[in-house]
């Protein structure tokens, strides 16, 4: 069993108007080689579903998103994410916008191949104003409690950034958070993971298989991307890229901001892009971020 | 004895940790530098029982300080990565303090947009964990600036955050788990304990008065019966507070970093 692909193999299998997710969390472990080569791709119409970072604001600047499913965008150290908000203001992006646990909420009913999940988060807010698809529904038995139903969120694809894989999908997150990538595999038709090594057969013991969390029999494909979170958080091997993060967010609010950006760091070789960032060695020695 | 002399940050350090005083055994969340610090000098004090992160991904017994670290090694005590969070928050025993962009007479939040939603003014984070965490555990609020664009005189303009807004509320959804503690701004604490939910001032910091307060915010304030200054931190929190902000973070957070004694001549400049 062999899974390993290259990005181009992965992002070929995208077709417009699908709808996919991204694991990780806002600037941390995303998995952002296969994000730069949906830029370059013409796909588009589509639907992301995010705990959102820079990911989801350079998709909406390059014009592929048609929906944003989410509970927020942000970049931490720099809060703002600079071109969601851009898409945001201009009225131009449709959003389901979910609290973020109810988001896990709806990942978990995909994962479990059920309609809906009942939830309290919500209730009582304008997310249920703005997202009249939301539905309520009253508990059967005798308390009778009205909770809202949060649908399933079924994933064309997702994608996940993993610290190792090997060539049959087993995948291993070392970082201190595995965020909620196993429930974006498992709400998926197709999950797709880059890992910064891709060997031929991991070898674990049992504490190094915990932290293996989700199945193989989940991956489609493997594709070896190291460094392939830059510029985010990629624990316990580099930190995010906060010079990087800066220039991009800066690059907002720049005349042809955007196709500058594109132009430097996306369409180029992933030589190119290492040296523009300083190389490899600077990437890999960028420093863990302190909460 | 001399008195210490103090900065507003550390007054409202010390005010925001009384809000988790006698909470019991419960994850005590500060969302920012100083109400972290203010749930860190509650563990470290009144409150030992107090459940407290890394801020990333760990339970710690010993307060963590903010900033670099050094050779401090955090004294981890469990493993709360975010999945676990949300199963701590739809359980109820959490005590967060947050800073929304927005908040109205009846403690309702917003961190999501300001403006028409289809084409907002401005586009903030999105609503984040505030739904469930309102409708789920009681919430405290930090405001920096005290404003009538925070403390808005309508409703707030997404709901994000559930609040005591009766309409609000549907047949059969239950509002009795949530909880609303107090809000600490720049110049006072407040909380919504008036008559049905009202929000009311309960104390006033160094050289303000109710009417700057109520200046400044745009739905209509009670004052508490037992309305005084609010408390001088100690010459103890204050000691406590610089061995958990070692770089003196607290400084940046407060517009010019005012002094915590100001004549009402300073506060209204």
């Amino acid at each position: 069993m062999n899974k390993l692909m290259t990005v181009a193999d992965v992002v070929g299998q995208l077709r417009d108007g699908m709808t996919i997710g991204f694991g990780g969390w806002g600037p941390r472990r995303k998995p952002m080689a296969i994000v730069r080569e949906i830029l370059r791709s013409d796909v588009k119409d589509l639907t992301v579903v995010a705990y959102g970072g820079p990911e989801v604001g350079m998709l909406c600047a390059a014009g592929k998103v048609r929906k944003l499913i989410f509970g927020f965008a942000t970049m931490d150290a720099i809060p703002l994410e600079p071109y969601f908000r851009k898409a945001r203001q201009a009225g131009t992006l449709d959003v389901m916008e979910l609290d973020e646990g109810l988001f896990q909420w709806g990942l978990k009913a995909a994962a479990m191949r059920l309609p809906f999940l009942p939830a309290r988060a919500g209730l009582a807010t304008d997310v249920l104003t703005h997202n009249p698809e939301l539905k309520t529904i009253a508990s059967p038995y005798a308390d009778g409690e009205v909770l809202l139903a949060m649908p399933a969120l079924n994933l064309d694809v997702a994608f996940v950034h993993v610290n190792c894989a090997d060539r049959l999908g087993n995948t291993l997150i070392t970082g201190h958070d595995a965020y909620f990538d196993q429930h974006f595999a498992r709400a998926a038709q197709q999950c797709f993971v880059s890992a910064e090594t891709v060997v031929e057969r991991l070898e674990m013991d049992a504490s190094t298989a915990r932290l293996s969390t989700f199945e193989r029999s989940l991956v489609t494909g493997v594709v070896e991307a190291p460094l392939g979170a830059h510029p985010t958080y990629c624990g316990p091997e580099y930190g995010w890229d906060l010079q990087h993060l800066k220039a991009y967010s800066d690059s907002a609010g720049e005349e042809g901001g955007w196709q500058r950006y594109l132009e430097t760091y996306v369409n180029c070789s992933d030589a190119d892009y290492l040296e523009r960032n300083g190389g490899a060695e600077r990437i890999s020695g960028l420093p863990l971020p302190i909460f | 004895m001399n008195k210490p002399e103090f900065s507003l940050a550390e007054l409202m350090i010390v005010a925001a940790s009384e809000a988790w005083r006698n909470n019991g055994e419960l994850l005590a969340s500060g969302l920012g530098i100083i109400p972290r610090l203010a749930a860190s000098l509650a563990k470290l004090t009144h409150s030992p029982e107090l459940l407290m992160t890394d801020s990333e991904a760990y339970l710690v017994e010993e307060p963590i300080p903010v900033g670099p670290r050094g050779d401090y090694v955090p004294k981890y005590a469990g493993y709360m990565p975010f999945e676990r969070v949300f199963d701590c928050v739809w359980h109820g025993r959490r005590h967060a303090m947050v800073g929304p962009t927005q908040i109205d007479r009846w403690a309702q939040t917003n961190l999501s947009v300001v403006g028409d939603y289809k084409k907002p003014k401005v586009a903030m984070l999105g609503v984040r964990g505030l739904p469930g965490n309102s409708i789920n555990h009681r919430n405290s609020f930090f405001v920096p600036s005290h404003s009538a664009k925070v403390f808005v005189a309508d409703e707030v303009d997404m709901v994000s955050g559930v609040g005591f807004k009766p309409e609000r509320w549907g047949p059969g959804m239950r509002h009795d788990l949530m909880g609303i503690g107090v809000a600490v701004t720049d110049l006072c604490v407040m909380d919504w304990k008036g008559p049905d939910n009202a929000p009311r001032v309960v104390s006033l910091h160094p050289g303000v008065d109710f009417e700057l307060v109520q200046e400044r915010t745009g739905f209509p304030l009670l004052k508490a019966d037992d309305l005084a200054e609010t408390r001088h931190p100690t010459t103890d929190q204050l000691a406590l507070i610089q061995r958990l902000d070692p770089h003196n973070l607290r400084a940046k957070q407060l517009k010019g970093n005012p002094a915590g004694i100001r004549t009402t001549e300073e506060v209204r400049a």
